[in-house]
């Protein structure tokens, strides 16, 4: 099966390995830098595989998508985390990951269900590297699990753009890209949502005077 | 054609205008000015519409027909009224020193922000584009409800970046099924493929698997925004902790156009599929909120709380009347988001007046409100009225087309609507009559209140309790046969 496959199918198949793959390691790396760190190589595949659709295709514009992302996901975004914890001094924080083996099981799990809920997709094309929408999905949902694993707002906002990083792979291996102005539109809307987060951390630090988003907690239906 | 742009320019401009203005008085004033010439030139568009037909123009990037264009003349009429109400509001949150004069000009600044997202949101014709506006409503309005800076509000603007983020994100998953279903349809333009124009005249040969796990997306996504339960978490923080003019706008126009992008997706989904799947989860969805909200108004302890269940309350049951999807039950649908909005952003106007006249938002220490301020008392006990759904008010004639809509298709889900209004007639008036009548604490003094806003929305209200303006009813009808495709009578 895999011999058969040309050398771009087989290179698209291998980035979306590597993508799940950084996935997989933010989801148990406890050290906020780190966890940066691999958020921007995810980026970077990103973008990548952007670029290897479009030469393989011969789709220009996808390009500038290519670009796009390696601007604003591989080197922006994580500049700014980056600058943020060393601003703040977390650089020495831990977000400790409670049951990772339970976590780590759990996104495997999401994985498998990824492949299942895109099976009608899958069936519809003779395309094979449509399997990476599968992956695609499977990188939304693990940086859910992210989100809801753990506690520090770094770790959340990480999860949060690596969602939109799954998200822009679906768009380029399914569709091979949107339409410019809609993609356009949605890099603006991730680089103001990362400026806001970045006021946000500033916001929450000199009202709970740390990070850990579980103290955020005095808003609940079931108070006094 | 030319209104849409300046719907579209006048608040972007404004947005960009009221960023650089300091004087906050004149900033208020700009702020009504702006939302005056948004208001009019929807009229106009509205009379555009009315006279010509559709309008899609400009490269088929946007598309007016008579369920968007009466939704941009609601948005743009409560989008003023709001303004005129926040004018006072902000003034007297200054001088109480709760905000600074550039959290003033910050506010100011993503109102109007806010105001061309929503109009964006409306007219476009991409579904891209449409996503993209909303991601910018939360944007631009998640700034605002931590205004106040205190833990509480802080937390309810995290929550409601974080969760209507990451539920906003599904619904870009679902966009680009849309975008992969169209792109398998021979004949579709790439960069045509997202429009809802062209999706919709080959909706019929969209694949059925893919459209319906594209719509599930659709549906989270964008029933996030709506607070459909159990995605509702953040709503009643964002409502509470956030200023009141915010609450209205949040309430009055933003869950209608989450809504309106629901149902556009409804329909693309519709026509694809033989099943009626989109219906029933929509149905599924919306009693399941309008029930858990019902019950959930008992034991509020925050007046703005307790309007902001109620909103997901009747949030759910348009969605539960669109998800019916018959002539009656779309044109109830129609009429309830009208009456809806014009009521419940009276409400929080009321509520920002009597929560700034108490000092406090807790419904056990606000008492005797129409001794202290008659008006302000009449307005409250006339707005719940009028939102628990009593005749003669328009609420109370879209509730009953709903029931009745229910009655002749699902004759056994009636009793269910019925004990659900009863519970939230209930859950609202146990809070509300200590309230209005409750004994007169000590040492309360009447503020300057701009009721105008108030009583221009519960007239109209009455109004379309009354009778149905030719108009509007022709848009109704109009909207119902696109929606629907055929009319209720």
């Amino acid at each position: 099966m895999v011999n058969s496959l040309s050398v771009y199918q087989q290179a698209v198949m291998l980035m979306a390995a590597l993508i799940t793959l950084t996935s997989f390691l933010m989801l148990g790396q406890s050290r906020l830098l780190r966890l940066v760190g691999v958020f921007a190589v995810q980026g970077l595949l990103l973008s990548a595989s952007t670029a290897l659709v479009a030469y393989s295709m011969a789709l220009p514009h996808l390009y500038i998508s290519a670009a796009l992302s390696l601007v604003i996901k591989g080197l922006l975004i994580p500049a700014m985390l980056f600058r943020l914890i060393m601003r703040m001094n977390l650089h020495r924080e831990m977000d400790t990951v409670e049951h990772p083996a339970r976590v780590i099981i759990g996104g495997a799990s999401l994985v498998v269900f990824s492949y299942y809920v895109c099976l009608p997709i899958v069936k519809l094309s003779t395309l094979i590297t449509l399997n990476t929408i599968s992956v695609s999905l499977a990188v939304v949902l693990l940086g859910m699990l992210l989100m809801i694993t753990r506690r520090h707002a770094v770790a959340q906002v990480v999860g949060f753009m690596s969602i939109e990083n799954g998200l822009f792979f679906a768009a380029v291996v399914s569709t091979l890209g949107m339409p410019m102005v809609v993609e356009l539109g949605i890099a603006f809307d991730v680089l103001v949502a990362a400026v806001i987060f970045g006021v946000f951390f500033f916001q929450i630090r000199s009202s709970i005077d740390s990070l850990d988003v579980d103290r955020l907690s005095q808003l609940s239906e079931v108070e006094e | 054609m030319i209104a849409v742009y300046l719907i579209l320019l006048i608040p972007f401009s404004g947005s960009v205008i009221l960023a650089l203005q300091n004087d906050p008085d004149r900033s208020r004033r700009y702020n009504k000015g702006f939302n005056a010439l948004s208001l009019f030139c929807s009229i106009w568009l509205a009379v555009e519409v009315l006279l010509k037909g559709p309008l899609l123009f400009s490269g088929k990037q946007f598309y007016i027909d008579s369920f968007n264009v009466y939704l941009v003349v609601l948005t743009a009429f409560v989008g003023l009224t709001t303004a005129l109400f926040s004018g006072a509001y902000m003034q007297h949150e200054w001088e109480a020193g709760k905000i600074t004069p550039r959290r003033l000009r910050f506010y100011y600044s993503a109102y109007q922000a806010f105001m061309f997202t929503m109009f964006l949101v409306l007219t476009t014709n991409n579904m891209g584009l449409l996503w993209v506006a909303m991601e910018g409503a939360t944007l631009a309005t998640v700034l605002l409800v931590s205004l106040y800076r205190t833990p509480e509000a802080v937390e309810a603007a995290w929550k409601y970046f974080i969760l209507c983020g990451v539920g906003i994100a599904q619904a870009l998953f679902g966009t680009i099924l849309l975008y992969f279903a169209a792109e398998q349809v021979e004949g579709i333009r790439p960069d045509e493929a997202l429009l809802w124009t062209t999706l919709h005249e080959n909706a019929a040969l969209l694949n059925p698997g893919v459209m319906s796990i594209a719509f599930v997306f659709l549906l989270i996504g964008y029933g996030t925004k709506m607070g459909l339960v159990p995605l509702h978490n953040w709503l009643p923080d964002a409502h509470s902790e956030g200023p009141t003019p915010m609450s209205a706008i949040l309430s009055g126009l933003l869950l209608n156009d989450a809504l309106y992008a629901v149902v556009r997706s409804k329909m693309l989904v519709d026509q694809s599929l033989a099943s009626h799947l989109p219906g029933y989860l929509m149905m599924g969805f919306g009693l399941l909120s309008f029930l858990v909200a019902a019950l959930l108004l008992h034991h509020q302890k925050d007046i703005k709380r307790l309007f902001s269940y109620s909103s997901i309350e009747h949030m759910g049951l348009m969605t539960f009347a669109f998800g019916i999807g018959t002539p009656w039950a779309v044109f109830a649908g129609l009429f309830h988001m009208t009456t809806h909005s014009l009521t419940k952003s009276a409400i929080f106007v009321t509520v920002g007046h009597a929560s700034q006249l108490a000092g406090t938002q807790r419904i056990d220490k606000i008492r005797g409100l129409i001794n202290t301020q008659p008006a302000v008392g009449w307005g409250l006990l006339i707005g719940t009225l009028a939102i628990a759904g009593f005749p003669p008010f328009g609420v109370f004639a879209s509730e009953f087309l709903v029931l009745i809509a229910t009655m002749r298709d699902y004759p056994w889900l009636t009793p269910l609507l019925l004990i659900g209004i009863g519970i939230a007639f209930a859950g609202l008036f146990r809070h509300l009559q200590p309230m209005v009548f409750g004994p007169l604490p000590e040492g309360r003094q009447a503020i300057q209140a701009n009721m105008t806003p108030v009583v221009l929305h519960l007239l109209l209200v009455l109004w379309l309790g009354i009778s149905l303006p030719f108009f509007l009813g022709n848009w109704f009808n109009q909207a119902t046969q696109l929606i629907a495709g055929s009319l209720p009578l």
